[in-house]
């Protein structure tokens, strides 16, 4: 009785929050199929989904590669400081996008510190590598976040056992190191994936904004919703397919992990 | 390929887990490094492995000073307590690693695990992961992951701590036949008195960091160097100055000059061995190792009055 009431809450809950916003989100597309499809395939709604996917393809191999090096020095590592590395790595998550998109135009604008970029026709505000720095900021932290923990567990006992019987410390890096994080590794891809495509608030600042050019999805969305004057059909169209597609990512990651691989 | 072991020493911090400790570890022996927790035998065992560093002194083995080598260079096996699979892989590409590091052609390797999986009877068991396998085979699984590589030495971190009397008590035996059968230089460090009498031919006793004693199982146990390792390796009581093994007291009906009052406490039956645990007028326990026999022939009873003397004592300066 009281299991089953406490799963009723739990289910009410997640309708509440999680499924009623989506389905009615579906629901709203359904109800104007023609328009949403005229939405979607316009030649600038390509153009952002093109920017979100290259942009967030970008963030993810760069902080995959960082955020493996980064768990690696706060669990392993013998450096001072490491601790305060393990503190910083968290920041994106307290800090508001809004905020991160404010400091990277102060940094990167022509009276900034790095304003010779700007300056000498090296645009990075209101172009991709602004919009890149943007979500790799906003996304830094979920891979060194799961392989943390991961990296823990394993212990250094394996890594060892390789260099006793011979392997080099790349050797082992690539044959134990990684194929024991690899799960962690991949949930770490998932979640970077699914914030960097979802990421508006700092790339609302940096970006500009332009549509065809520096507009990535979720800013498609806010432009669709913003000027609809009545016409919601293409703002719910491609929020449709954003969510569409970060849905496909988890379910992806359920299907590709093996029973058990992750308690 | 011999070991020796010159003047090593190693601090962690303020704690001196190694003072100035010199072993030698002869050409096809089998060495058990004894000592209770903390006596620093692992710590001395990961430097001979290259996977600790020493502050001072030198390792060398079959003559060669490899103090500044890293374990990879160094031509040692070594097993861990718990075991240290690679989760990751079969039963097989655990035991063929070292080989498929070295490039070894795949038809070399397949016949060298397969002969490996023979010797430590995992046939069958190769395309299994060590989370399909027990204990015992997880770590004859290590053994013949450390063979691989056909070793100069292999070195052993208290193999079987973690496994159960039975297996463990199965796998030293079976340890033991295997270096009869490779004459592979082995060290093994334990803090089981009798797993390393039973699997050793040299038994170096070490605590807080130093080394008390190096010699056969039977010298440790019957000309211990100090209190130290007589109370440690088999029991020992010691009697105002002097200590006297449990199976060396003499159990009397009636007094006799030099005997000792006591009481019976409990009678412990093992078999044919029989231990009596018994306390004397001061409080004192001491315990007797004594047959079946001469307890029923003494008719034994617990809360009986007798007497004990040393039939022989050892005393040390």
């Amino acid at each position: 009785m009281g299991r089953l009431s406490l799963r009723f809450v739990a289910l009410g809950y997640l309708t509440l929050i999680l499924i009623g916003p989506l389905a009615m989100m579906v629901w709203r597309t359904a109800e104007d199929l023609d328009g949403a499809w005229t939405a979607i395939t316009h030649p600038d709604t390509v153009a952002a989904f093109a920017l979100t996917l290259k942009v967030a393809a970008i963030a993810v191999s760069v902080n995959t590669v960082f955020g493996i090096v980064c768990a690696l020095v706060i669990v392993r590592g013998n450096i001072p400081g490491r601790g305060l590395l393990n503190a910083f790595i968290d920041l994106p998550l307290a800090l508001s996008p809004v905020i991160v998109g404010f400091s990277l135009i102060a940094l990167y604008g022509v009276n900034g510190w790095f304003g010779w970029f700007q300056r000498n026709g090296f645009e990075i505000l209101f172009a991709t590598p602004g919009i890149v720095l943007a979500t790799i900021f906003v996304t830094l932290p979920f891979v060194a976040r799961e392989v943390v923990p991961t990296l823990r567990e394993i212990g250094t006992e394996q890594e060892q056992a390789a260099q006793t019987l011979g392997a080099s410390g790349w050797q082992t890096f690539w044959r134990i190191t990684l194929p024991s994080i690899r799960w962690a590794v991949v949930y770490g891809v998932v979640l970077t994936t699914a914030r960097a495509i979802g990421e508006f608030g700092a790339v609302a600042l940096v970006s500009g904004n332009i549509a065809g050019q520096t507009q990535t999805a979720t800013l498609r969305v806010e432009d669709a919703y913003q000027f609809a004057y009545g016409n919601y059909a293409p703002a719910y169209g491609i929020s449709f397919v954003l969510a569409a597609t970060a849905i496909l990512i988890l379910v992806l990651m359920i299907v590709l992990q093996p029973k058990g691989a992750r308690r | 390929m011999s070991i020796s072991i010159r003047h090593i020493t190693k601090r962690f911090d303020d704690f001196v887990a190694l003072d100035d400790v010199s072993v030698d570890v002869g050409k096809g022996s089998l060495t058990a490094l004894l000592g209770p927790s903390g006596s620093g035998k692992s710590t001395l065992l990961r430097i001979v492995a290259g996977l600790e560093a020493a502050d001072h002194g030198a390792v060398f083995i079959d003559g060669q000073d490899v103090t500044a080598r890293p374990p990879q260079k160094r031509g040692v096996g070594f097993v861990f307590q718990h075991y240290a699979a690679f989760k990751h892989m079969t039963v097989h590409d655990n035991i063929a690693f070292g080989l498929a590091i070295r490039k070894r052609p795949k038809a070399e390797i397949a016949e060298r695990v397969n002969q490996l999986l023979r010797l430590v009877q995992l046939e069958g068991l190769a395309k299994r992961y060590p989370s399909q396998l027990s204990g015992g085979q997880r770590q004859r699984m290590g053994l013949a992951r450390a063979l691989a590589i056909d070793p100069a030495v292999l070195l052993l971190d208290e193999p079987f701590g973690a496994l159960d009397a039975r297996v463990r008590a199965e796998l030293r035996d079976w340890l033991r036949r295997l270096h009869d059968e490779t004459h592979t230089t082995t060290v093994i460090v334990t803090h089981d008195q009798e797993e390393a009498m039973e699997v050793a031919d040299q038994v170096a006793v070490m605590s807080e960091g130093q080394i008390e004693q190096v010699g056969s199982p039977r010298e440790v146990y019957e000309q211990p160097a100090n209190a130290f390792v007589m109370t440690f390796v088999g029991q020992a009581h010691r009697l105002g100055d002097t200590f006297v093994r449990p199976h060396d007291l003499e159990v009397t009906l009636e007094p006799n000059g030099s005997t000792r009052e006591v009481m019976i406490d409990r009678i412990v039956h093992f078999g044919f061995d029989v231990r009596l645990d018994l306390v004397g007028g001061d409080g004192e326990r001491l315990s007797v190792q004594t047959t079946r026999d001469q307890a029923e022939l003494l008719e034994l009873v617990s809360g009986q009055i007798v007497y004990v003397r040393p039939m022989r004592a050892t005393t040390f300066s």
